[in-house]
């Protein structure tokens, strides 16, 4: 059978990651944490299923009026000296953070965590135009220096341990000492960052929550750095995502309680950043401009359809990608896309099309982890078969995702309707378990057997069938 | 091309009427009833919640706390005490100033002046607008009095709280405090204790970027 | 967690049993243990010839229409009334939470609730309905347990398996470190996605022989499929078993 590119490339990265037994032990060790700290905080299995449920009434209550709600945080937003901006596209949306650095003369930004950036490829955008953009996470900054995206939405450089990371800053920053000590090595990124934040000219952040009746747009974060970029540079770009608008002000404490505690089992981060306005006239600090950047780029095609639209609900916490039993595995940049896991297996797909990145819906088992500890309840496996049936629809598809049909051959297509044929025809099937039942353990080793026995014996088929086996005892057959 | 991808973005988020199988369903939320602590309860989750986070805490009495801040100072060599003279306890700091003590700096320049002091200061006190039990953290609201960067750029940051202000839980402050009536700051600011990560191999250390420490006076 | 399984009925005089087909074709003793296991507690069970898979690997694979074709056809080979009882917990979450969805649009979705209103795992409609009690004479035998995730969380009736279990009372039962992480078999995935299913079997292996546990037992084939085979490859003497044919094994 024919692979298509997407499945090429995912089976030679896959094959990279389990080869990596650093990588793989890193990962379980981290995951295996931060899925345990999660459930102590959520020991209290009825009152965390109370709050999902209305994490999800929320989310979903937002999505309902999405196109009003976003009119609504504009008009709050300007009203309170934001300015907004839309982007269709990615493109879009770099050209309105470009245009705003090139306005205030500025040759580089200092930037907070943001995935939307990581969508936007944002960076590398940036340096093509001679701007230095500047990751100050500690976690973005270790990949940056190191040439990497992130591996994960929440602990970017996860991947690595300390070894790899002491070897890192000691090759890469100018004196570092070498060090495998976590103090030490998180002391010379803050000395190298200070003095960045000091000279700010552009901060550069995403957002969490965007409350649209009061114009405030929320961040979520431990280091400081956030605040750093939000509050010392004289301006400030935020960007988002359009789904991440809430209706109310009192929507925030359920999803906030609900982000910190599923991502890292926290109750509450260090610190929750609220910015409603630009510095105003009496302050003394705080960036004189604030900027929203709102992105589309294809969620409002995601926001069309009743199934699909359930993918736009998420906070993005990443609990999805550490109880994932594939994530733990391979890690993020195995996925070859910006967002890894269960959520980037069921986003990525929406976004990008299938004939791009399809090959990540078949990267599940749907043994429904995600679902179990997802905060809003996406319906995970639910979205991810319609993406697999929606890879092999032909002509017109029930739900329209871009890159319908890409992965059908005839030679699939085939096979499954001779296996219904098959499973429809009970004398056929009779035949089939009898010539089974003698072959045995006497298989051509073709096709799927081969896979299943590179690894594994290969199945042992009985010399009679439970349905002739029923027949001799003399079950009632109903007829 | 902004103006248009406003109307386009909205015109197809508006265009839906929605595909696929059945409606957008919006479940009821549940109505979770809140923490509900005496006072005494409260001061104590705070306070528990806020050293877990590695901050230091010390109740004390509304009249005695400037004594015991002061006595703190004395163990410490800081390079200055950043502050706002027009904050709550400004003038109160003001006179009960010794000279053995780090010198009073105080915030009443725009940033841009004094960037550099901002950034080497060791210390820096704010007051609180508030706390919240449940999960344990203050509340800020920066303002001219007391800016945004008091409370981020020093190396220790001291909060002065009014034990009367501690709420059960965040809802519980967004309501009794009539945030909405109000009209949100340019910034608020929930802060549980020192900046801290755990980027590296998932290994909690505290003060990167931010305040190393957090030392919250409660005025009980 | 919400009990997902079907509500108790009151003990009928008779059952289908729905074999699935890979207990069909590779561990028919399983499926028979079941219905001796049923017989047992004087209910006539109903085998109907015409029954084959319930649809799930299409389902799961990007084909719906074949899956439906197949769907209905085990519509028509249960058509009464009865409580239908299926050895597995992956089968019995496809013919009782996926069907609705995969009928949603279709004009036979009544019919499809109906017939997914009447799927018992077996060893629910054991605790559930029959109030089974188990007296155990084997001999003492350490086992460990596999989760099969639809087991676990579709159906949710890993708790009445492990009372069952919990009856016998010479059996040890010693349970996984990750026993909620799935073994990678995942239907076609263990042959669309064959590195990381191999990744998955091999560590849910480890995890098995570190309990030192003489046997490994499911409610799922599938699973047991995958992990015998992985065992075997790696010439490992743990016999991987379904729990039904060990209970019947254990008490008679």
């Amino acid at each position: 059978m024919t692979k298509t590119a997407d499945v090429v490339i995912f089976e030679r990265n896959v094959a990279k990651a389990l080869d990596d037994g650093q990588l793989r032990r890193n990962l379980r060790s981290a995951m295996t944490t931060l899925s345990q700290r999660r459930r102590a905080l959520f020991a209290d299995t009825e009152a965390f299923e109370q709050l999902r449920a209305q994490g999800e009434s929320i989310r979903r209550r937002a999505l309902r009026q999405l196109p009003d709600l976003l009119e609504q945080l504009e008009g709050r937003c300007t009203a309170n000296g934001i300015q907004v901006h839309w982007a269709e596209t990615t493109a879009e949306a770099n050209a309105i953070c470009l245009d705003i650095i090139r306005r205030h003369n500025a040759r580089r930004v200092i930037k907070g965590k943001s995935m939307v950036s990581e969508e936007m490829h944002l960076n590398h955008f940036l340096e093509e135009q001679g701007i230095e953009a500047l990751e100050t996470d500690l976690g973005e900054y270790i990949i940056q220096l190191d040439g990497e995206t992130p591996s994960h939405i929440i602990v970017p450089a996860i991947h690595k341990n300390k070894d790899q990371i002491a070897h890192l800053f000691h090759e890469r920053i100018p004196d570092a000492p070498y060090t495998e000590v976590v103090e030490e090595l998180n002391a010379i990124a803050r000395q190298e960052l200070r003095e960045k934040f000091r000279a700010g000219e552009i901060g550069i952040s995403g957002v969490n929550f965007a409350v649209s009746e009061t114009g405030t747009l929320c961040l979520v974060e431990n280091e400081g750095n956030g605040r750093m970029c939000t509050t010392a540079p004289p301006v400030h770009i935020a960007l988002m995502g359009l789904e991440k608008v809430v209706e109310k002000l009192q929507d925030v404490p359920p999803l906030l309680r609900l982000l910190t505690g599923s991502a890292t089992g926290q109750p509450i981060t260090t610190y929750f950043n609220m910015i409603t306005s630009p510095r105003r006239l009496d302050e003394l600090d705080g960036p004189q401009e604030v900027h929203l950047v709102i992105l589309d780029n294809g969620r409002s095609s995601i926001y069309g359809d009743a199934e699909r639209r359930a993918t736009l609900q998420c906070i993005r916490c990443g609990a999805c990608l550490n109880h994932c039993p594939i994530y733990i595995r391979l890690g993020g940049h195995a996925y070859g896309h910006v967002y890894p896991g269960p959520i980037g297996s069921i986003l990525t797909p929406q976004l990008e099309g299938l004939d791009e990145a399809g090959v990540m819906a078949s990267a599940s088992t749907f043994c429904g982890a995600c679902e179990e500890v997802c905060p809003v309840k996406i319906p995970f496996t639910e979205i991810l078969r319609m993406l697999r049936n929606e890879a092999y629809a032909q002509g017109e598809s029930e739900h329209d995702v871009k890159g319908h049909g890409y992965r059908y051959t005839t030679v699939e297509g085939l096979s499954w309707k001779s296996w219904a044929l098959y499973n429809t025809r009970p004398g056929l099937a009779r035949i089939g378990s009898q010539i089974l039942g003698k072959l045995g353990q006497h298989l051509p080793m073709i096709g799927p057997l081969k896979e299943w026995t590179r690894t594994r014996t290969p199945p042992l088929f009985a010399p009679k069938s439970l349905h002739q086996l029923a027949q001799e005892r003399g079950l009632d057959n109903d007829r | 091309m902004t103006a248009n991808a406003r109307a386009n973005i909205l015109s197809r988020l508006r265009a839906t009427t929605i595909q696929g199988q059945g409606p957008f369903i919006v479940p009821d939320a549940p109505i979770i009833a809140g923490l509900e602590l005496s006072l005494e309860e409260r001061i104590g989750r705070l306070q528990r919640m806020l050293e877990t986070m590695h901050a230091e805490v010390r109740v004390v009495s509304a009249g005695g706390w400037l004594d015991e801040f002061k006595a703190m100072l004395r163990t410490r060599a800081l390079n200055g005490l950043l502050y706002g003279p027009a904050a709550p306890f400004g003038p109160a700091l003001e006179a009960a100033w010794e000279a053995d003590l780090p010198p009073l700096v105080p915030y009443i320049e725009p940033a841009e002046q004094c960037r550099e002091r901002l950034f080497s200061i060791d210390a820096g006190i704010t007051s609180t607008r508030g706390a919240i039990a449940e999960t344990g953290a203050l509340i800020l609201w920066p303002s001219a009095a007391e800016p945004r960067l008091m409370s981020l750029t020093p190396g220790l940051h001291i909060a002065v709280l009014d034990a009367k202000t501690i709420f059960n839980t965040f809802a519980e402050a967004i309501d009794q405090q009539h945030w909405l009536r109000h009209g949100m700051p340019a910034n608020a600011l929930l802060i549980s204790g020192p900046s801290k990560t755990a980027d590296i191999e998932l290994t909690l250390t505290f003060g990167v970027h931010g305040p190393k420490e957090l030392v919250v006076f409660i005025l009980s | 967690m919400t009990d997902a399984s079907s509500p108790p009925i009151p003990r009928p005089s008779k059952v289908y049993y729905f074999g699935t087909c890979v207990i069909d074709a590779c561990f028919p003793q399983a499926g028979l243990a079941g219905i001796e296991l049923l017989q047992r507690e004087g209910i006539q069970v109903i085998f109907p010839q015409e029954q084959s898979c319930c649809g799930q690997p299409a389902h799961n694979s990007g084909f719906p229409e074949e899956a439906r074709r197949v769907a209905r056809h085990q519509l028509k080979a249960f058509a009464k009334d009865y409580p239908i009882v299926v050895p597995s917990g992956s089968c019995a979450g496809m013919l009782k939470h996926q069907y609705p969805h995969l009928f949603a649009h279709e004009p036979d979705i009544e019919e499809v609730c109906r017939f997914s209103s009447r799927i018992y795992e077996l060893s629910e409609f054991m605790v559930k309905v029959l109030q089974v009690r188990l007296e155990d004479r084997g001999e003492p035998v350490k086992v460990t347990w596999h989760s099969s995730c639809h087991a676990l969380r579709e159906m949710a009736i890993v708790p009445y398996a492990k009372m069952l279990l919990g009856q016998l009372e010479r059996v040890e039962l010693v349970e996984l470190q990750n026993e909620r992480e799935c073994c990678g078999f995942g239907g076609t995935f263990s042959v669309k996605q064959p590195a990381i299913s191999a990744a998955m079997a091999h560590d849910k292996v480890n995890d098995i022989m570190q309990t030192g546990a003489a046997r490994v037992l499911s409610t799922d084939c599938g699973c047991l499929l995958n992990i015998a085979g992985t065992l075997g490859y790696r010439q490992l003497n743990v016999p991987a078993q379904h729990f039904a044919e060990f209970i019947l094994e254990r008490t008679q």
